[in-house]
C-alpha cells in the first residue's frame, strides 16, 4: 500500500518507503534478528519491491554491486547485526575500491543496549568507516528518511562509492511522520575551469603520440563514441585499465584494449611510447602503472577525474580537471585541431602487428588443445552484444579482460581495485536480475569455491548465468608468480581437489555439462546460452597455462615478460 | 615540512574518528591535532599540524575533503597565521629551585597555577618553539608531570575560515 501523505509510521516502513521514493525495485538480502521488522515491512511491500535472497550476506553485496554495475543505479544490500554486518564487509570494500554506488543497510540492537557487547552487537559503522565513502548510525526515528536519502546522494555523487546506514532496532520500531519526498539529486559537480580546458587542449594539439586512457570513472558514462571521435580527428590511439573495458566497443580501431600488468602487447607498449597521455576517470593504480617511476616517462599528462584527491596522488600531471568529466571530454575535444601523426601510427601498428605474431606463434604451439584462447573465441562467437561478462579473480579474469569482445558499456562486471575471489557468482547474479537478462561468469576453481553456495541463489530464482569454471585444477594466478618469482615452490596453490562441479551444480538444482575439448566446450556453451536457469560449464585448461604480457611487479614496460619459453 | 591545517568539520558524533582514521590509513603523521567547537555548536574546528612535502600536504587536504563531514580545509600559511599552544607543567617544589622556576615563570610570561610544598603548576601559553624553549629550562629542575594541547591557529588579518556558504 502507498504511503499517504504525512502518514504515521514505523521507522522499519520507512525504510522501504524510503527506499522505493528513491527509485528502488530491486534489494539484496539476508534477514535476522535485528532487522526483523525491516523484513515485515518487505513482506507487506513485496509488489512494490523485490527481494532477492542470497545464500550469504557477501553474496548479497557482491549482487547489489553487480546490480549497480549493469545499471549505474545505486545497488542494495541489507544484513542483520553482528554477523550478518561483518559478512558485508568484502562487498563494501570491494564497493568502494572499483567506486560502485552501493547503499547499505544493516540492523543493530536497541539504542540501550550499544557497548555492552550484546549479542550479535559489532560496531559496524566503526569496522566500514575506511571501507565507505560516509557511514551512519542512526539515533533518532526523526532522522531516519533524510539519513537514507542524504546516503543516496553521497553513494551516487562525485565519484561514487559505498554508504553504510546502521540502525538500531528501536529505531525500526519507533512511530513518527514521515513527509514523502523525491529522488534525492546529486551534489553539485565542480565547473571545470576555462583555463585548464584550454591547457588540456594546447597539450593535444602540440601532441605527436597521444593515448587517450579511460578508466572506469569514464567507462558508465557512454562515452565510447565522443572517445572514438577524438582519436580519429587526433590520430590518438586508446587503451583502458580493467574498470575501464567495455567502454569502448572492441570494433573501434583505434582501441588497443587494456594495458598495465596484463595489459595487450600494444596498449602497454603505446601507452609506454606516448608524449601525451589523456586520462579519464583512471586512478593510476600500482598494476596500471609498475614502477611509477619510469611509468611514462617521456609524457605529459592530462588527467580529468571526479576526485580532486586523485590528481598528483600516484603520478604527477601536467593538467588536472576536476569535475564532470563527459562535459570536460567535450570541451576539451571541441578546442583540438584535427591532426595526422602518421610516424606514431607506424609505430603503433608494428605493436599491434607484434602482439598479432607473438599470440598466433603461442596458440600455434598449442596444437588442439583447449586454451584460454579457444574458450573466449567461442565465447565471443555465440554470446551477442548485450550479453554481460562477470568474472571472479585470478589468471580467468586477466584472461576474460583481454579476450571478450564487447560491444556496449556497463557490460563487464569484475573486482578490480580489491580483487575480490568469490566475487563473481553474487555480481553475475545480481547483474542477471539488473538486465533480466542472460550473465555469462568466467571463474576459477578457487574463486568458484569461495561462494559456490550462491549457486542455490540462482536455481531458486531460476536466474539465468552460464558459469564457465576454467578449472586448471591451481591457483593459476598464484601459482603463475611463483612460477616466476618463488623457483617453482608451490606452496598451496596445486588444489588437488576431487570436487565435482558437475554433481555439484546438480546437487544444487542446476544443469551441469563437463567440456575437455573446444567441440565439447563448444556444445556445452551453445547449450548454456539457450538455458533458461543456472548452467555451469567445467572445462579444463592446463595448470601451467600463462597470462601475458605480464610486466613484473614494480616493473616497467622494458621488463615486459611476452612469452612462456625458458620460464616453465 | 611542517604544515598546520585548519579543518571545519560538523559537530557530530564520530567525526574525530574519521579524521584520525584517514591520517591512519593513508600513512599521514599527525604531530599534533585539536578539536573544539565554535561560536556555532553545530560545527566544530581542528588545527591539524602534519610532516610532509607539498605533495603530502596537497593529498591531506585532498582527501579530508572527501570525508562528508569535512567542510572546509585551508592551510594556514607561516607568517601569515597566528599559532598559540597551551602548556601545563609540574615541576618539583625544593628550597633548590623555588626561585628559578618562579624567575623563569616571570621571564616567559607564565603562570603558576597550583602551589604544593611538594610541587608547583605552571601554565605558559605561546608558539610552540617558546613551549620547548621553556620545557627545556624546566628540565633540570625536575619536570613530574606534562601536558600540552598541542597547536591552535588562526590566518591572520583578512584570511578568514567560518561557516559562511558551507
Ligand atoms: C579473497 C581472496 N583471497 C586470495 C586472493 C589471492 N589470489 C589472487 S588470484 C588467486 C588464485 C585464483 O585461483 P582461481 O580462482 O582458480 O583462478 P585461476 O588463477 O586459476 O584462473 C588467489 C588465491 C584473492 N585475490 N582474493
Ligand atoms: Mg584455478
Amino acid at each position: 500500500m502507498q504511503a499517504e501523505k504525512n502518514e504515521r509510521m514505523t521507522g522499519a516502513r520507512i525504510v522501504i518507503e524510503t527506499l522505493i521514493e528513491q527509485g528502488v525495485t530491486d534489494v539484496f538480502g539476508y534477514p535476522g534478528g535485528q532487522v526483523l521488522n525491516i523484513y515485515d515491512e518487505l513482506y507487506l511491500a513485496r509488489d512494490r519491491i523485490n527481494h532477492v535472497l542470497t545464500a550469504h550476506e557477501q553474496g548479497a553485496s557482491h549482487a547489489a554491486d553487480g546490480y549497480s554495475r549493469v545499471t549505474g543505479k545505486v545497488g542494495v544490500v541489507i544484513a542483520t547485526s553482528g554477523p550478518g554486518a561483518t559478512n558485508l564487509v568484502t562487498g563494501i570494500a570491494t564497493a568502494m575500491l572499483d567506486s560502485i554506488p552501493m547503499v547499505a543497510i544493516t540492523g543493530n540492537v536497541p539504542t540501550g543496549l550499544i557497548g555492552r557487547d550484546s549479542f550479535q552487537e559489532v560496531n559496524i559503522t566503526g569496522i566500514t568507516m575506511p571501507i565507505t565513502k560516509h557511514n551512519y548510525f542512526v539515533s533518532d526515528v526523526r532522522e531516519l528518511a533524510d539519513t537514507i536519502r542524504e546516503a543516496f546522494t553521497i553513494a551516487k555523487s562525485g565519484r561514487p562509492g559505498p554508504v553504510l546506514i546502521d540502525i538500531p532496532k528501536d529505531v525500526q520500531t519507533a512511530v513518527t511522520e514521515f513527509v514523502p519526498g523525491g529522488v534525492s539529486p546529486f551534489y553539485e559537480e565542480a565547473v571545470v575551469s576555462e583555463d585548464d580546458i584550454e591547457r588540456a587542449a594546447e597539450l593535444i594539439n602540440a601532441s605527436e603520440r597521444p593515448y587517450i586512457y579511460v578508466g572506469g570513472g569514464a567507462a558508465g558514462h557512454g562515452m565510447g563514441e565522443a572517445i572514438a571521435k577524438l582519436a580519429e580527428k587526433t590520430d590518438a590511439y586508446i587503451g583502458c585499465t580493467l574498470m575501464g573495458l567495455s567502454a569502448l566497443p572492441d570494433s573501434c580501431g583505434r582501441f588497443l584494449g587494456m594495458q598495465g600488468m596484463h595489459g595487450h602487447y600494444a596498449s602497454s607498449m603505446a601507452n609506454g611510447e606516448a608524449d601525451l597521455i589523456i586520462a579519464l576517470g583512471v586512478r593510476f593504480s600500482d598494476r596500471a602503472t609498475g614502477n611509477t617511476a619510469k611509468y611514462a616517462k617521456g609524457a605529459k599528462i592530462i588527467q580529468i577525474d571526479a576526485d580532486q584527491a586523485e590528481i598528483n596522488k600516484n603520478v604527477r600531471v601536467d593538467v588536472g580537471l576536476i569535475g564532470n568529466i563527459v562535459d570536460a571530454f567535450e570541451k576539451i575535444s571541441q578546442r583540438c585541431r584535427a591532426a595526422s601523426h602518421p610516424e606514431w601510427r607506424r609505430t603503433v601498428e608494428e605493436f599491434r602487428a607484434e602482439e598479432r605474431r607473438t599470440a598466433d606463434a603461442a596458440e600455434a604451439a598449442s596444437g588442439d588443445a583447449l586454451t584460454p584462447r579457444k574458450i573466449f573465441d567461442i565465447i565471443n562467437e555465440m554470446k551477442d552484444g548485450d550479453t554481460v561478462i562477470a568474472t571472479d579473480v585470478g589468471q580467468h579474469q586477466m584472461w576474460a579482460a583481454q579476450y571478450v569482445s564487447f560491444e556496449r558499456t556497463r557490460r563487464f562486471v569484475s573486482s578490480g581495485g580489491l580483487g575480490t575471489m568469490g566475487y563473481g557468482l553474487g555480481a553475475a547474479i545480481g547483474a542477471a536480475v539488473a538486465s533480466g537478462d542472460r550473465t555469462v561468469l568466467i571463474t576459477g576453481d578457487g574463486s568458484f569455491g569461495m561462494n559456490c553456495n550462491e549457486l542455490a541463489t540462482a536455481v531458486s530464482y531460476n536466474i539465468p548465468v552460464v558459469i564457465v569454471v576454467m578449472n586448471n585444477g591451481v591457483l593459476g594466478m598464484v601459482r603463475q608468480w611463483q612460477t616466476l618469482f618463488y623457483g617453482k615452490r608451490y606452496s598451496n596453490t596445486v588444489l588437488g581437489r576431487k570436487t565435482d562441479f558437475v554433481k555439484l551444480a546438480e546437487a544444487f538444482g542446476a544443469e551441469g555439462r563437463r567440456a575437455e575439448t573446444a567441440d565439447e566446450f563448444r556444445a556445452a556453451f551453445a547449450e548454456g546460452m539457450a538455458h533458461g536457469g543456472p548452467f555451469l560449464i567445467d572445462t579444463y585448461i592446463d595448470k601451467d597455462e600463462f597470462v601475458l604480457p605480464m610486466l613484473p611487479p614494480g616493473g616497467s614496460v622494458d621488463e615486459m615478460i611476452t612469452s612462456k619459453e625458458g620460464l616453465i | 615540512m611542517r604544515a598546520v591545517i585548519a579543518v571545519y568539520v560538523e559537530n557530530k558524533y564520530g567525526v574525530l574518528a574519521r579524521v584520525a582514521g584517514l591520517f591512519m590509513r593513508r600513512g599521514f603523521n599527525i604531530d599534533s591535532l585539536t578539536v573544539g567547537e565554535t561560536d556555532d555548536p553545530a560545527y566544530s574546528r581542528m588545527t591539524i599540524v602534519i610532516n610532509g612535502d607539498e605533495n603530502v600536504r596537497e593529498q591531506v587536504m585532498h582527501q579530508l575533503m572527501k570525508l562528508h563531514n569535512v567542510k572546509k580545509v585551508k592551510l594556514l600559511e607561516e607568517g601569515r597565521a597566528v599559532e598559540r599552544e597551551l602548556l601545563l607543567v609540574k615541576v618539583k617544589n625544593t628550597p633548590e629551585n623555588r626561585a628559578e622556576i618562579m624567575a623563569a615563570a616571570e621571564i616567559y610570561r607564565a603562570k603558576i597555577i597550583d602551589y604544593t610544598t611538594a610541587s608547583m603548576c605552571v601554565e605558559v601559553t605561546g608558539e610552540p618553539s617558546k613551549i620547548r624553549a621553556f620545557i627545556d629550562v624546566m628540565r633540570p629542575l625536575g619536570i613530574v608531570e606534562i601536558c600540552r594541547t598541542g597547536v591552535v591557529s588562526l590566518g591572520r588579518g583578512t584570511s578568514i575560515m567560518d561557516r559562511s556558504d558551507i
